[in-house]
């Protein structure tokens, strides 16, 4: 039976985890808000961008780049989009489960974010690179990852890219998805939430292309792919944002369940206390007299 | 027959434009581009300029990066990493931001610093342009 001095003591120390947990609540909260909204800005030039390249690449006619080559795949890689930091709830937990799916041997993870890269390690699997964001992505660290796994496509070192991260559907619901990167052979969207697919289409209106096709394609290809992977880092920053609030709002009002029911076993114990001592006041009393 | 085109201008912060207009005039890569209505489809690179408009017999300005075009014959789509209508831009903040990137152009840069300076230094060369034009 612990003495009221415990249960007072305990409950103090539940206040201030309390009084933690929502201090990061809020934070989390507002940087949600920001994330969310660059999330959503940058939509329409992803959707406008898949349609255009949907559209384009269905009348080239017999072009071919050398990003758009499909090939048997040997081997493959995979962008893993994680967040730096943990207590964001089942976020990074998932991704991971989703992550080890993928065949150990054949293929090689490119770490974005260091819970990604630390799974990696703690697997023993193979890891070809690890990048870093910032809380605020920034279209140049966008560009790095993208540009690490052109080449490796390029130079034939893989012969397929995927990209596994977390897509913010809303603020209570973020869901790990693979979507293809490399190579570029339909133009597809990120399913609901991100932005809308557009099929190639193929009825056959004929595109002029100045200064031509291979110039127009090679430019395009590459910001095409870049803008990708800087859409992915904000939509996963959205979702870590997200995630972590909600944990932390859990958090926050567990440690407050937990505080109401220690209350009223202190005071039961109290009560039962003083009734003890009253007890034995009264009974010394009637054998005195 | 339609006879005005659907022009959507689009950065990566957010939609900059949509409307239906007359004319545009684009900055393309080799020269100065004006498209109608049923132009032929055509799928093009811009350089950073100026991007002006034709709606109801005026004109309207625009500073733009470079990017992407995309013609159809009753759509104009611009994909390009800066647009500022004209009346929207601040002179003064353009010319700070040429001057603080000229600066930076004569320091040592590896190519991908050198990248971002240049298309900085061209964001804000356009936006003068198209103001000072304006003034005239």
């Amino acid at each position: 039976m612990p003495s009221t001095r415990d249960i007072r003591r305990r409950i103090k120390s539940v206040k201030n985890t309390a009084q933690i947990t929502k201090a990061m609540q809020m934070v989390a909260a507002s940087k949600m808000r920001k994330a969310q909204q660059a999330a959503l800005a940058g939509r329409p030039y992803a959707t406008l961008m898949n349609q255009v390249l949907g559209q384009v690449s269905g009348c080239v006619g017999d072009f071919t780049h050398e990003l758009m080559t499909k090939r048997p795949v040997k081997k493959r890689a995979v962008i893993l989009i994680s967040t730096d930091k943990g207590l964001c709830g089942g976020l990074n937990a998932n991704l991971v489960r989703e992550a080890g799916k993928f065949d150990r041997a054949t293929t090689i993870y490119i770490a974005a974010g260091r819970k990604g890269s630390q799974f990696v390690a703690r697997t023993k699997r193979q890891l070809g690179a690890e990048f870093t964001y910032k809380d605020a992505p920034l279209f140049s660290e966008a560009r790095a990852i993208s540009k690490f796994a052109r080449e490796l496509f390029t130079k034939g070192e893989v012969d397929q890219v995927d990209i596994l991260f977390t897509n913010f559907i809303s603020t209570l619901n973020q869901k790990p998805e693979v979507v293809p990167f490399l190579p570029v052979t339909e133009i597809k969207g990120l399913g609901m939430g991100l932005e809308d697919g557009a099929q190639l289409s193929k009825d056959g209106t004929e595109f002029l292309f100045e200064p031509g096709v291979e110039g127009v394609l090679g430019a395009l290809l590459p910001h095409y792919l870049n803008f990708r992977v800087y859409q992915i880092l904000l939509e996963s920053k959205a979702s870590e944002h997200s995630s972590r609030m909600v944990a932390m709002k859990n958090a926050t009002d567990n440690a407050k369940q937990i505080i109401k029911d220690l209350t009223l076993e202190y005071n039961k114990l109290r009560q039962a206390n003083i009734t003890k001592e009253l007890l034995e006041i009264t009974s010394a009393a009637m054998a005195m007299s | 027959m339609a006879n005005t085109l659907k022009l959507e201008i689009v950065t990566p912060d957010a939609v900059t434009y949509s409307d239906d207009v007359e004319m545009v005039t684009l900055p393309g890569a080799e020269g100065e581009m004006g498209i109608y209505p049923n132009h032929v489809p055509l799928m093009t690179q811009i350089v950073a300029g100026e991007i002006s408009v034709r709606k109801g017999g005026r004109d309207l300005f625009l500073a733009v990066g470079d990017g992407f075009v995309e013609i159809t014959g009753k759509r104009v789509a611009v994909m390009t990493d800066m647009a500022i209508l004209a009346d929207n831009i601040d002179e003064a903040k353009a010319e700070e931001a040429r001057r603080r990137a000229e600066a930076r152009l004569v320091e040592k840069l590896d190519d991908e610093e050198t990248a971002t300076v240049n298309a900085a230094l061209a964001h804000s060369a356009a936006q003068l342009r198209v103001k000072r034009r304006q003034g005239r």
